[in-house]
């Protein structure tokens, strides 16, 4: 038994004492939580009043503003924005889901067969490349390559798929696929990795078991990889529904445009336009509470949904 | 040749033509980024599919540094990038050190207190209208405060040190030693490849963050470089004519850039830093990279 276990019996005020360093080091960490992650939840009451900013500082504009309960939440609703909010939210966050699931799977496997470890180092290397990698630059560099002169255009009239330039970025209908696969892009190799971690824990004698029955390469990826790593793949799946409502703004803003702005807008970037670009604030901010609210119940219930399967299939 | 024989030819062309598809699509952007800033900028506004510079130059690499608003928002974001590191390090790990001390008076309030902040946030708007009411508008604070602790990374080292045996803390409380002291002294130093990952994870984190600077700060010495391809990026979007990159290009009419060649070049000089200290730091992302994907 550890020897705190004696202070456990000790009054409060002495315990407290005797750690008061420990304490000392959570201040900075505890100020910052307050002030950047509390204040700001706070501060969510501004979805519930007319927020003026007129009438003086943040905190007393505030709390003199007038309250008008769940107004913008219904104004919000019944607006004609809404349905386009969430058919974009939730198709791009669906399609990503779809892709991005997939492909980190099927690379996985993949790299896992291959027998040449330079060409797979190389593979990795090159894939985990856009996850460090800024938005702002993964943009630059989607929108050099998806201009009417870009590589992707030249390329399709190189190999004659097209004879005219697609406007890309131009017309809204390609934009859900844009984004899901610039997500996808950008995260393959980093999403693969778990996968990876879990194919290398299956046990060799497995593998061995399958050859002497005969089983070729690809009988043993069907019979043995997959089936193991189901429990791996049914758990990080559930997990990423639960983050449907998160679909990220950097993308969203960056590479949407006035042009695809009908298949662009999702919750957060109309939420940034509308407070900090309007100022709208009370609405942008009924807007970003609905987003947040939904969200963290979906992660909860899914977690929990998780931690259940958890239990009963993997161990 | 046997059944088996060309099930395996097609299932390694299969296998090798996806992995080489893969190595194609993440290398291939960057390849073209780097063709395009160092290809003449008015030729390259012919077009054309490009494997290799057709006419070279480094003519946008000499406008971009020598323009006192690029020089300047490198300034910046180096600056933050040195100041911002060490302090996040620092918070984090003494967070994360006090918080794996399960049997702490309170131990489960703070954990929960500090954990809940990853699943619910007041979401944009409050957040800005609480930096506005703390002054930290164009004010350098906005780049350090904010984003001082990520308990994403600070779970990281709470695990790591949560593993680490007792015994050697025990030693050191006999001898009478205070709780900083045997942090500094005994976790600290058994800590470095946690903390060497999440240092790297704070670099990139600064060097890559663009919405504070593009939000909470006017003034033009507060704007990082990453800012300033946002910019250089709207404008672009919008077809702004006069766009920022192009009367950068213009400034420099003797020479051939254009607009285009300007962002090509910025967006690299952006990138450059992260290629570089990657190949060499791989093992320590992915050794970070490993532990968090363990742990979600």
């Amino acid at each position: 038994m550890r020897p705190d276990r004696h202070s456990s019996t000790a009054s409060l005020g002495r315990r407290l004492y005797r750690h008061r360093y420990l304490y000392v080091m959570l201040i900075p960490a505890f100020i910052w939580a307050l002030l950047f992650a509390y204040a700001p939840m706070a501060g969510l009451y501004m979805a519930f009043v007319d927020f003026q900013p007129t009438l003086g500082n943040f905190w007393s504009s505030f709390f003199g503003s007038e309250f008008v309960g769940f107004e913008w939440f219904s104004y919000f609703f019944n607006g004609s924005d809404f349905k386009m909010i969430m058919r974009n939210t939730l198709v791009s966050s669906v399609l990503t889901l779809l892709l991005g699931f997939i492909v980190p799977i099927l690379l996985a496997l993949a790299l896992n067969e291959v027998r040449s470890q330079a060409f797979k180092r190389i593979v990795q290397t090159a894939s985990y490349m856009p996850y460090f990698i800024s938005w702002v630059i993964a943009a630059n560099i989607f929108v050099a390559l998806l201009a009417s002169e870009g590589a992707v255009n030249e390329l399709l009239q190189l190999v004659g798929l097209t004879k005219e330039s697609i406007p890309f970025l131009q017309e809204g209908k390609y934009f859900w696929g844009i984004v899901s696969g610039a997500n996808t892009w950008k995260e393959m190799g980093y999403n693969s990795i778990i996968y990876l971690a879990a194919i290398s824990s299956i046990n060799p004698d497995l593998y061995e078991a399958a050859k002497v029955d005969g089983a070729g390469r690809i009988r043993q990826m069907t019979s043995v990889t997959l089936p193991l790593l189901r429990p791996t793949i049914v758990i990080l799946l559930i997990l990423s529904v639960g983050n449907l409502m998160n679909t990220g703004f950097d993308q969203y803003y960056l590479l949407g445009n006035s042009l695809n702005r009908e298949y662009s807008d999702v919750l957060d970037t109309y939420s940034f336009r509308y407070g900090l670009q309007n100022s709208m604030f009370s609405y942008a901010a009924a807007v970003g509470l609905f987003k947040s609210a939904v969200a963290f119940l979906m992660v909860l219930a899914v977690n929990s949904i998780a931690r259940r399967m958890n239990s009963n299939s993997l161990f | 040749m046997t059944r088996d024989r060309i099930l395996n030819l097609t299932g390694n062309t299969l296998l090798y033509g996806l992995l080489g598809l893969v190595f194609l699509v993440t290398f291939f952007p960057f390849w073209q980024i780097f063709i395009l800033s160092i290809n003449d900028g008015t030729d390259s506004l012919r077009g054309g599919f490009m494997l290799w510079p057709r006419e070279f130059s480094l003519d946008s690499y000499a406008t971009v540094f020598s323009n006192p608003e690029i020089l300047t928002a490198i300034r910046t974001t180096v600056l933050r990038t040195v100041l911002g590191v060490p302090l996040t390090v620092a918070c984090i790990a003494m967070l994360a050190y006090v918080l794996s001390k399960r049997t702490l008076a309170g131990s489960r309030f703070l954990n929960l207190f500090f954990i809940f902040t990853m699943y619910f946030s007041g979401g944009l708007i409050p957040t800005y209208m609480v930096i506005k009411s703390l002054h930290l508008i164009d004010n350098f604070l906005v780049f350090l405060l904010p984003g001082l602790i990520n308990i994403f990374w600070m779970i990281l080292v709470r695990t790591f040190m949560e593993q680490l045996p007792k015994e050697i803390e025990e030693s050191a409380e006999i001898d009478g030693a205070n709780d900083i002291r045997i942090f500094v002294q005994v976790i600290l130093p058994v800590c470095v490849p946690v903390l060497a990952t999440i240092t790297l994870f704070a670099a990139i984190f600064h060097w890559n963050a663009w919405y504070d600077s593009y939000i909470y700060t006017y003034k033009p010495d507060l704007k990082t470089l990453q800012a300033v391809l946002v910019k250089i990026l709207n404008q672009y979007q919008t077809g702004d004519m006069l766009s920022q990159a192009q009367q950068l290009a213009n400034e420099n009419k003797r020479i051939p850039v254009t607009g285009e060649s300007i962002r090509m070049t910025v967006t690299m000089v952006a990138t450059l830093p992260i290629i570089l200290v990657y190949p060499f730091l791989q093992k320590f992302f992915l050794k970070g990279m490993l532990l968090g994907a363990v742990k979600s």
